[in-house]
């Protein structure tokens, strides 16, 4: 990879850039190809100890008709980002579910950049993220349209849980439009769990730390939703372990 | 079963309940009611242990426990089942994930086995049906989406699963149309029995048609200020809460 990233780059601006000196360089970015047409699925979950460094950059290409699922968990490593550089051709799909879990001093984030490069690719990203201490966790979402662009339909959604006063969350989406006749949404809410429901569940006899996690749990989830059920229970159960 | 004796309780400051006493004992059903403002919902929260109500004097003892020294997961362990006026909706927890870690939790806390899969499902299936709530629904998200007269018909089913000592009601009644109203009141009489009480807060006498108490009690300005049989039910429908207060 290139020079070590500075905080004036837009996708380092909140990164630990220490902990990406301690790594650098890094390896180069793993390519992922689907094919004209095909639809391919993938599933990373980081959850190295809280010391380690982790950063995964992925380069990837949908090519028209195509359509990639990817759920990412991020939740290990004191800096562990995970960077998506995709490009849509024509009536491609892109689905981001990611969820990062934040504790202690570490700093975790997800960013994407999603190309949309021919006609009527469509793009969602739903991120949901929880941030407990004094963890830093980030959402930076770049959607780039193309002149060739035209009848882009791209959605973000981000929503962060704060469960301490020292933590943090940051979002912050970026779009870049060059063609006249697209749908770009966005939305970006950080917030605590709910005392209402937090009360109904201990006066049900929930105790308040299980009743916590449920909410956490279900908070999160989101970002698990239009997976087949085998799936997504293989991913909740992770998440469960790693709340 | 519930002794409340000089109850006196504040939020953010402002003096709420002035000196409420009142004793339930098991299998009675007693009716709590007074104009707005009374302390009717203070007195239901205080009782569940919601965060900001303060009790600044007095005792409460519930089956020879200092019910205010326990914390609201415990006070439901015990035997305590709040129903809510405005059931809350939990997005992305269903139904059953609820009821089932609600009800397990509970048994845990007793030291008592916990239900399996196959014996939680048997029994919400019962009471679902007995109490005319789809299956469906229990597999939604709690209450969300659910109608005024739903929530309450689900806060039935979690009372019939959850098998409470002391069920305090607060405004149960509030938006339903005659037909929730006697499903709601079907819900509250399966539970009477020997073994547990019931506390009715409501502000309409129309309730007590279909459930019946055995005393009515009238709360005005935090304290009680007459109590009775189900005929001052009413009295306070016909002459209004300001002849009693007077």
């Amino acid at each position: 990879m290139s020079a070590l990233p500075t905080r004036r780059d837009e996708a380092w601006r909140y990164s630990d850039l220490a902990a990406a000196a301690s790594v650098w360089p890094v390896p180069a970015a793993e390519t992922v190809t689907v094919a004209a047409g095909e639809s391919l699925a993938r599933t990373l979950i980081l959850d190295a100890p809280d010391d380690a460094i982790v950063i995964h950059d992925y380069a990837i290409t949908v090519a028209a008709g195509a359509s990639l699922d990817f759920r990412i968990l991020n939740a290990g490593g004191r800096y562990g980002r995970v960077a998506l550089d995709v490009t849509l051709h024509a009536g491609a799909r892109f689905d981001l579910g990611g969820v990062i879990i934040g504790r202690g001093a570490t700093n975790r984030e997800i960013v994407t950049t999603v190309r949309h490069a021919g006609p009527g690719a469509v793009s969602r990203q739903v991120v949901r993220c929880v941030a407990g201490d004094t963890a830093t966790t980030t959402y930076l979402g770049k959607v780039a349209v193309a002149r060739e662009g035209q009848q882009t339909d791209a959605a973000q959604s981000f929503k962060a849980l704060l469960l301490d006063r020292g933590a943090t969350a940051n979002a912050k989406p970026e779009l870049e439009i060059f063609a006249d006749d697209v749908k770009c949404a966005h939305g970006a809410t950080v917030g605590e769990l709910d005392a209402n429901a937090l009360f109904y569940l201990e006066s049900r006899g929930v105790p308040p730390a299980a009743a916590r996690a449920l909410l956490t749990r279900a908070f999160l989830s989101d970002a698990f939703e239009g997976l087949a059920d085998d799936a997504r229970d293989a991913l909740e159960a992770r998440l469960e372990a790693l709340l | 079963m519930l002794i409340i004796d000089d109850l006196h309780a504040e939020i953010d400051g402002k003096a709420i309940l002035k000196g409420l006493s009142l004793t339930v004992n098991a299998g009675e059903v007693h009716a709590i009611m007074g104009p707005n403002g009374a302390g009717k919902s203070t007195l239901s929260y205080v009782l569940a242990g919601r965060a900001g109500y303060a009790v600044t004097g007095g005792s409460v003892t519930f089956l020879g426990r200092d019910l205010l020294a326990l914390q609201p997961h415990e006070r439901a362990a015990a035997g305590v089942f709040l129903g809510l006026q405005y059931p809350v909706e939990i997005p992305g927890v269903s139904n059953l994930n609820f009821l089932r870690t609600a009800l397990n939790a509970q048994r845990g806390q007793r030291g008592e086995a916990e239900a399996s899969g196959a014996e939680f499902m048997k029994l919400v299936k019962a009471v679902a049906a007995d109490l005319g709530l789809p299956y469906e629904m229990l597999k939604r998200s709690v209450n969300q989406g659910f109608s005024g007269g739903e929530k309450k018909r689900n806060e039935m089913v979690q009372m019939a699963v959850l098998q409470p000592r002391l069920a305090v009601l607060d405004e149960t009644d509030s938006g339903l149309d005659i037909d929730a109203l006697r499903v709601v009141s079907e819900g509250i009489n399966r539970m009477r029995g020997p073994e547990r009480a019931t506390l009715l807060i409501t502000h309409y006498q129309r309730l007590l048609d279909y459930v019946v108490p055995d005393f009515v009690h009238v709360l005005v300005g935090g304290r009680i200020v007459r109590s009775g049989g189900a005929e001052l039910a009413h009295v306070l429908e016909r002459d209004g809460y300001v002849s009693i207060a007077a």
